[in-house]
């Protein structure tokens, strides 16, 4: 992996930023109806809205305005104050990005433990009703609308059996059973949708691998199978699994961002919603511009690795 | 969601050769997908007339009524009949996902067909454009369109268009860069035919193949995206049915009426399988490189 290619991707990663940050910039200037106005409610007199414009600063250029709030995030982490409760929406972020990612890692987790399985058992027989099964699950995996998946745990889990509470969020450090209770139903609705879908990658991963030469020369040369399939196959497969993980972060922290809502979990995307219907703008540009981060963060660090589990792939 | 762009591993699909229809016609998957896609056209061209009660009508009589002749699906707090509601809710998310998923080709493709056709610094910028729409994820990004046009079904399927036209901008690319130095687009070229018509009289019908199974995939995902933004309150407003509204109704009784929760997503996940089975066949059937694959 050349220094080259790694600042290139570095160059790329912060040009898609600066986009992204323009057009999360954007948000305020587009919206109808003015964030003082928002703040003060619409009983507010027309002199009032702009005197609280001119103290926010809304009054000036839109460059001087992004130059300000950009500068703020990048030296400051000063995201702004919020406009529904008046505090600085850093802390807000910062006191729920443990349960977003929690979440997220909890469901990364489930999610391996059903694709790898099922991958691996249905490549191992091509065409056999196991492989057909595991490809019907992923199709189904595929077209489950996620909040339904929701609905249909808490249904079966919190209100017939009664064995999971159907929302909230515990941390850890409240100890292992109430932390696990809580996250289990919101993990396992992103689980299992992205299980179902990586299945389908991880068996084609493996496919690919078990038609390479090396493994019919491992075989034909006698090595027993289960040790063909631990050195040869799963070793050189493992690379595109690590990428498909990657890739799939990506959609399952889309997922999340549903889900939390559905669990009344509190995280990011859970302040997504709320800031949205409450119009409190500057936590919806905090959470789009940090979910932006981390999704090209995901990225890079994937394709990256690729190259670095992989000593062939080199990148011009 | 965003993941789900067609890869084309450089093979040429051709959706004009010879035998594609008997090919197609004879494809499991596309039997299947196109069956259920069927049934939910007819659900929404004649769901209105189907529908054997009307869907807002309360019936204090029957409040909560479980699943019955009468009630195939039960009906909700109101007493309202849930199959017909599920029948009416076709004809929104149908709409919805047709209209979105139109504006989304109709943008996607032409900046694609641009940007491949001339490539150059007309490319570099308009996929830099398209990486940053793919740095959000999608949800987010409706959500933020969402935020700026305010609720309602219209700017749903604006939000929609926005979030999948960069998915069909950078499959079109894909697939006109692998015909755009064919013979007979140089030919044309040669007899001095203007840019506009290459692209559209050759480059284009050869380049379809990718492009119409990301539209059947793109239908699966416009249906749940609608369903998604109805099911927070910010797609299709009250009282019109809408499939995502019903269940965010539903979750309020799940126990003592859990066909509220069960029904409406049932009908999601259906039409959304349909289109992707539709697409994933299509694919097949389209992309000799896929045959045999899986």
């Amino acid at each position: 992996m050349s220094l080259n290619y790694l600042l290139k991707r570095l160059g790329t990663m912060i040009l898609v930023l600066f986009g992204v940050s323009l057009i999360t910039f954007a948000i305020v200037p587009l919206l109808p109806g003015s964030p003082a106005r928002v703040t003060l409610g619409v009983q507010a007199t027309p002199e009032s809205v702009a005197a609280l414009e001119r103290r926010m600063g809304l009054d000036r250029p839109l460059a001087v305005r992004y130059l300000d709030w950009i500068g703020g995030i990048v030296t400051r982490g000063d995201f702004g104050e919020s406009l529904i409760s008046g505090s600085p929406i850093g802390d807000e972020v910062l006191r729920r990005a443990p349960a977003t990612f929690s979440l997220a890692l909890v469901a990364l987790l489930i999610g391996l433990l059903i694709a790898l399985p099922a991958g691996f058992l249905s490549a191992l027989k091509p065409g056999s009703a196991r492989d057909l099964g595991v490809s019907i699950m992923s199709q189904v995996g595929v077209s489950v609308p996620d909040f339904w998946m929701g609905i249909l745990l808490i249904m079966l889990f919190s209100e017939t059996l009664g064995w999971l509470p159907s929302s909230g969020y515990e941390p850890l450090a409240a100890g292992l059973w109430p932390w696990l209770s809580h996250i289990l139903l919101p993990a396992a609705t992103v689980g299992i949708i992205s299980g179902s879908i990586m299945a389908r990658f991880v068996r084609s991963a493996l496919l690919e691998v078990l038609g390479q030469d090396y493994v019919r020369t491992a075989h034909a040369k006698g090595v027993p199978r289960r040790s063909v399939l631990r050195k040869h196959v799963t070793r050189n497969a493992a690379i595109s699994i690590v990428t498909i993980i990657g890739l799939q972060m990506a959609t399952l922290l889309s997922a999340v961002v549903v889900v939390e809502i559905i669990f009344a979990w509190p995280g990011l995307g859970q302040l997504a919603l709320t800031a949205t219907l409450q119009r409190d703008y500057p936590a919806l540009q905090a959470a789009v511009l940090l979910s932006a981060v981390i999704f090209t963060v995901i990225n890079l660090v994937t394709d990256v690795s690729y190259s670095f589990l992989d000593p062939r792939v080199t990148y011009a | 969601m965003a993941g789900a762009a067609v890869t084309t591993r450089g093979g040429t699909p051709q959706a004009r050769s010879p035998g594609f229809w008997r090919r197609a016609t004879r494809h499991g998957l596309v039997i299947a997908g196109g069956a259920i896609v069927l049934l939910l056209g007819v659900a929404a061209l004649f769901g209105s007339a189907l529908a054997p009660l009307d869907p807002n009508q309360m019936d204090f009589s029957a409040l909560f009524a479980p699943p019955s002749l009468a009630h195939p699906f039960g009906t909700d707090e109101f007493g309202r009949d849930l199959f017909s509601r599920i029948l009416h809710g076709a004809v929104v998310s149908v709409k919805v996902a047709f209209i979105a998923v139109g504006i989304s080709a109709a943008a996607g493709v032409s900046l694609g067909l641009l940007a491949g056709y001339y490539g150059g610094w007309v490319d570099e910028v308009l996929m830099r454009v398209m990486d940053v729409f793919f740095a959000l994820p999608a949800v987010l990004l409706a959500i933020v369109v969402m935020a700026i046009l305010g609720r309602g079904v219209e700017n749903a399927m604006i939000a929609i268009a926005i979030v999948y036209a960069p998915i069909f901008a950078r499959v079109t690319r894909g697939a006109v860069i692998s015909v755009r130095d064919r013979e007979y687009v140089n030919a044309a070229r040669a007899l001095g035919q203007s840019g506009t018509r290459i692209m559209l009289a050759h480059v284009l019908p050869n380049a379809m193949g990718p492009i119409i199974v990301q539209t059947s995939l793109s239908l699966a995902f416009a249906i749940l995206a609608e369903a998604a933004l109805s099911f927070f309150g910010l797609g299709t407003q009250p009282p019109d049915p809408s499939w995502g509204r019903m269940l965010s109704e539903g979750r309020a009784y799940l126990r003592q009426a859990p066909w509220m929760g069960i029904f409406p997503g049932l009908a999601i996940m259906v039409s959304v399988l349909g289109f992707n089975l539709l697409g994933d066949g299509l694919r097949d059937v389209l992309d000799p490189r896929y045959r045999g694959r899986r």
